[in-house]
Formats: C-alpha cells, sequence, structure tokens
C-alpha cells in the first residue's frame, strides 16, 4: 500500500532536533523524501505498522503532530504531482 | 504468495552501494544517486567495476537477498550467499530423487518438453506474424520438426538420449532462429548459437538476457531452499548451477529469446550498440546494457495467468511458482513436474 506521511517536529530545542533526525530516518527506512517533511512509503500491513510503531515511539506527544494518510492505489491514477519533482519509482526497473 | 521484490542493477563503473540505515544507497563519485528502502529489493545485480560496502553485503546476505556479480558481457563472478537458508528436509528429497534414476529421467523429460513446446510456440508465432512466406514456410517447418522431436520424448530410455533430443531440438531451432528477425538481417544474423564469448550481436544479445534470467532462476530456487547445483538434465560439474541450468530451459524463449527478437525488431538495439572486439567476440555497449535490461525487467512485470494454477501473475514471479512446483514433486505432494507453458 501507498502512505503518505507527513509530520511536524518542533525543533525549539537539541531534543526536538534529534527527534526530527530520527523521524526522516525511519521514513526514509520506510519510503523516499517527496517534500520537506512529507514521505511517501510504499509498505505492505506488516512495514506499515512497523512504520507507524517506530514514529510515534520517536514523537513527542505533546509538541510534534504526525500524520499518516493511506492512498487510494493506483497512485499514478489519484496522484497529481505538480512542479519538482525527483522521486523514484521503486517497482519500475532500477539500472543504474 | 510471494511478492515480486524489484531488483537493482549497477552498471555504472565506480558506482559504490553502501547501506544507510534500513536502505541502500548508490553513490556515484561521492554523489548520492539513488536511495532505495532495502524492503523493495529481491537482490542485486552488479555488472563490472562495481563497490558494495561490506556492511551492505552483510545485510543482503542476512536478509537472504541475492547479491551478484558479474562481469561487464554479464558473465557470472561470484555471488554472496548468506547462511544456508533453505529446508534440509527438501534438499534431502532432492538427493534422494537424483539417486533413483526414473524419477530424474522423468522430470528431465518434463524440461526438455517444456523448453521445445515454448520454443515451438515463439517459432508459430513468428510464423503467423511474419509477410514473407518463405520465411513461414521454413518456420512451420521447423515448428513441425520440434513437434516431431517432442513425440519421441516420452520414449527416451535415459538421460543421454534425452539430451541428444535436446540438443537436436535446438539446433533445428536455432537454424531457423534468422526468419524471426525482421529488421536489419544484415547485422542480426545469426550463425548457430555460439558462446564464450559470442560472435555476432544476436548470440551477444541472447547471452547477455540468459545472464539475467540465470540469476532470477538461481536466486529462485534458492527462496524455496532447493540446491540449485544439483540438477537432473543438466550433468554435475563443479561450479556449475545445473539445476538453475533445468528450470531456465523452459523460460529461455518466454523470457529470453521473444524478448531479444522485440528488441530487435523494435529497433530498440540496433547495430551501433554492438562492437566487435579482437579475437572476434561481440559486446553489448553500456547504454545499450542499461536498455536491455530496463525491457527485461519490464519484460517481467508484465501479467500473465498461470496455466497450471490458473492465476493471474507478473511473469517474473514464474521461475518462484516453478521452483515451488518442483520442490512438490521432490517431496511427493505432486505427481509430474509441470514445465511453464508459455501461450
Amino acid at each position: 500500500m501507498h502512505v503518505l506521511v507527513a509530520y511536524d517536529v518542533a525543533t525549539e530545542s537539541a531534543g526536538g532536533r534529534r527527534r526530527l533526525r530520527k523521524v526522516a530516518q525511519a521514513c526514509q527506512d520506510f519510503g523516499q523524501r517527496v517534500q520537506k517533511s512529507v514521505f511517501e512509503c510504499s509498505v505492505n500491513e506488516m512495514q506499515f505498522e512497523e512504520l507507524v510503531r517506530r514514529l510515534v515511539e520517536l514523537i513527542d506527544e505533546k509538541e510534534d503532530s504526525l500524520r499518516v494518510y493511506r492512498l487510494v492505489e493506483p497512485k499514478e491514477k489519484y496522484v497529481q504531482i505538480f512542479g519538482v519533482d525527483t522521486s523514484v519509482d521503486f517497482n519500475e526497473p532500477l539500472v543504474l | 504468495m510471494h511478492q515480486l521484490l524489484n531488483t537493482l542493477y549497477l552498471t555504472t563503473e565506480g558506482a559504490y552501494l553502501r547501506l544507510d540505515h534500513d536502505t541502500l544507497r548508490v553513490e556515484v563519485e561521492r554523489e548520492t544517486k539513488l536511495q532505495v528502502p532495502i524492503h523493495h529489493l529481491g537482490g542485486i545485480v552488479c555488472f563490472g567495476d562495481v563497490l558494495v560496502s561490506p556492511a551492505a553485503l552483510a545485510r543482503c546476505a542476512q536478509d537472504g537477498r541475492f547479491v551478484v556479480f558479474l562481469d561487464r558481457n554479464g558473465r557470472f563472478q561470484a555471488r554472496v550467499e548468506g547462511p544456508i537458508s533453505g529446508n534440509v528436509l527438501l534438499r534431502c528429497a532432492q538427493h534422494a530423487a537424483m539417486r533413483e534414476p526414473d524419477t530424474t529421467l522423468t522430470i528431465a523429460r518434463h524440461l526438455v518438453g517444456g523448453k521445445i513446446q515454448n520454443s515451438r510456440q515463439i517459432v508459430l508465432r513468428a510464423a503467423r506474424e511474419t509477410d514473407r512466406p518463405d520465411d513461414g514456410e521454413a518456420l512451420r517447418q521447423t515448428a513441425e520438426a520440434l513437434a516431431n522431436v517432442l513425440g519421441r520424448i516420452p520414449l527416451s530410455p535415459d538421460l543421454e538420449h534425452l539430451r541428444g533430443l535436446e540438443g537436436e531440438a535446438a539446433r533445428k531451432y536455432f537454424a531457423t532462429f534468422d526468419r524471426m528477425v525482421r529488421e536489419d538481417r544484415a547485422t542480426f544474423t545469426l550463425n548457430g548459437r555460439n558462446r564464450r564469448p559470442p560472435t555476432d550481436p544476436v548470440n551477444a544479445l541472447l547471452s547477455f538476457l540468459y545472464a539475467l534470467l540465470m540469476n532470477d532462476c538461481v536466486a529462485a530456487l534458492e527462496g524455496v531452499g532447493l540446491d540449485p547445483q544439483m540438477g537432473f538434465l543438466h550433468a554435475l560439474r563443479p561450479g556449475r548451477a545445473a539445476l538453475a541450468l533445468d528450470l531456465m530451459e523452459e523460460l529461455r524463449s518466454p523470457f529470453a529469446d521473444r524478448l531479444a527478437l522485440t528488441l530487435i525488431n523494435r529497433r530498440q538495439v540496433t547495430a551501433n550498440q554492438f562492437h566487435a572486439r579482437p579475437g572476434g567476440a561481440v559486446q553489448l555497449e553500456e547504454a545499450a546494457r542499461k536498455e536491455v535490461i530496463v525491457a527485461y525487467q519490464k519484460r517481467k512485470q508484465e501479467e500473465i495467468t498461470h496455466p497450471v494454477l490458473d492465476q493471474k501473475m507478473p511473469l517474473g514471479l514464474v521461475p518462484h511458482v516453478q521452483a515451488r512446483l518442483l520442490a512438490r514433486v521432490l517431496r511427493g505432494d505432486l505427481a509430474a513436474y509441470p514445465p511453464f507453458l508459455a501461450r
């Protein structure tokens, strides 16, 4: 399934900045950054649970905000993209 | 059902692949070109001068994702293997089946039968599609000859004889292979099948595609826990993945031959993409290699209906399904091995 993860992490404190980095890394492990704090991930049910669990553990629920949206598939049909797009489709042939 | 995971192909000289948390990152001259979460990948194939970090190797080996190193022409160099996973009992059954001449011969017959049937299918299709009557005629004759060999398979008394039949079918098939080429016949003429090294563009293209398919076959067998070196049709030889070669036979024409013809006939590969090397070897140039890999990956994503399971799946999953069917035969859950018959 395709999910979209968006977050706001309070970065006034050093702890907040550390949380921000960790949240970004967790998202990166499951998908790719498409905007500053927006990631798209393509995961199965198990990986989805794992992703959410990791993110919820990382954030400070008093200060940060996390949103996970499940996208309607097929993505090509329901997601419109305008402007700069550097994302890679991981299901397409990966030849470098 | 097993999911068809993507394969990462690294063909850029000097590329460096490293593990970064749960992602793999490809750098070329210290610049990140691609970063992929590792769960998307079933394996990695490296061509030529490509480096993989020890951490990335270790992680892939642990997860059972294959890492294969090929030279620039696609010839096998090395494979990284983790702790043998698989299933010990299945391997025992596989070894036991090898010692039973009857079982071995029965399985080998189905393998050869599948191969010839699939070759025949591709020949017949080309005969239907050609607009030159002499080609159509020659191809139909080949198809008939293949049908004749096919009919003699159940009568083959032993493996030696069966291998002879297979050779006969292969010679007949490649004798009119040229007639399936529609574009630029001057370049794409096949002087019989040759390899090590291939000496004409068609052979170079076929060898390259077979190398890609071979990796997928080994991975599929390892995935179900079979020993890829212990084959039935192919003789055992140190370093030879005999069972993978067995499994590959029936898949050659749907995965590679037809794709090679499509690439030529659609002019996706052209004469100037091949280089003759001193000594007569013919090589695919780098850009063309990439194009062929992309086409191969796309081909694997095409949906087909598996004739035995009557289930829709991407073509790329077929080697895995066939490996599983073979495992069931070896365990005694299935009476005969049903080869994959492409439509």
